[in-house]
């Protein structure tokens, strides 16, 4: 599997992202600059976490408008992979690859701490490699990660099973006291319809290492190379 | 001209920090306030001098990147318009 990882202006997650998955795929991805209009064929995309752009107007704004993300919108649309981590999933929801926003959370602080998050599918690309209805433990790192849709919105992502992960306690209970940021239906993470798009706010390329204190992000990355040739 | 382009959240999108405006003007003791919404003010120079031109370009500038449809609304002025 050959990955690419997107490198913007604020972006701080890149290395993160290529180091994690150089251990997978077992080769270096290729890192592709925003400024760029083409792109290195690649198996998968990844728009990693950080601050593009200083987060400003929006967390996203901007960088959904760079020349590097029509060419991934059009690469998309084609069926490629793509994996949107926090700052990655706040730009996929501008450019409207997903539906809906990641406003600013609750609490109206940032918040770094290791979550619970539950897979809520497992016949997935991306999630393949976890067990069904298991917690795993994934840090996040965000101020706008409060998932915002309206109602109708929220029942069709229900409805056709595109909720990717709920935040949850350690037990894999979904409930108000689990949800960090203010979350809708504590979703963590979002497919798009045709499974071939993953955003979520959680970072499981920060804890993929036994090294760092877990491996639970690392089944996402392995998911990818089994499913992906 | 100069547009004056307003964008607001729309109605039934909690705003914490408007919350949080509203429970720092309690705690500064103003009473009366019953809530406050946030909002963005941005102020647009276009080197158009018609306004008919002008606003569909102020439409385009608004709809694509200055506010976000899933959440806010938007509205601007013309100067001299």
């Amino acid at each position: 599997m050959k990955a690419g990882v997107v490198v913007f202006p604020g972006s701080n997650c890149d290395r993160d992202a290529a180091v994690t998955l150089q251990a997978v795929t077992g080769h270096p991805a290729e890192m592709i600059w925003h400024g760029d209009t083409d792109m290195p064929d690649c198996d998968l995309i990844v728009v990693p976490g950080g601050f593009s752009y200083g987060d400003y107007l929006r967390s996203g704004a901007m960088a959904a408008h760079s020349p590097i993300c029509r060419t991934i919108v059009e690469k998309a649309k084609r069926g490629v992979p793509v994996l949107g981590i926090c700052n990655g999933f706040q730009i996929l929801t501008e450019t409207g690859l997903l539906p809906g926003i990641l406003m600013r959370n609750a609490s109206l602080r940032f918040i770094c701490k290791d979550v619970y998050i539950r897979p809520e599918r497992t016949d997935t690309i991306f999630a393949a490699a976890y067990e069904a209805g298991k917690a795993i433990r994934i840090p996040i790192a965000h101020k706008d990660g409060n998932y915002f849709a309206d109602r109708e919105t929220l029942d069709r992502l229900d409805g056709d099973g595109l909720v990717a992960f709920r935040y949850c306690t350690e037990q894999g209970e979904v409930s108000d006291a689990a949800n960090p940021n203010g979350s809708q239906r504590n979703i963590a993470g979002l497919y798009s319809e045709n499974g071939r798009i993953l955003g979520m706010m959680p970072h499981p390329e920060r804890l993929a290492d036994a090294m760092l204190g877990g491996v639970d992000g690392r089944p996402l990355f392995q998911s990818l190379v089994n499913s992906i040739h | 001209m100069k547009a004056r382009v307003t964008v607001t959240l729309k109605t039934g999108v909690l705003d914490p920090q408007g919350k949080a405006i509203a429970h720092a003007l309690g705690s500064l003791g103003i009473d009366g306030v019953d809530g406050v919404r946030q909002g963005k003010y941005i102020e647009v120079e276009l080197a158009e001098t018609d306004p008919e031109r002008a606003k569909a370009t102020l439409e385009r500038i608004c709809k694509e990147l200055l506010a976000n449809p899933v959440i806010e609304n938007y509205r601007y002025e013309l100067e001299g318009a």
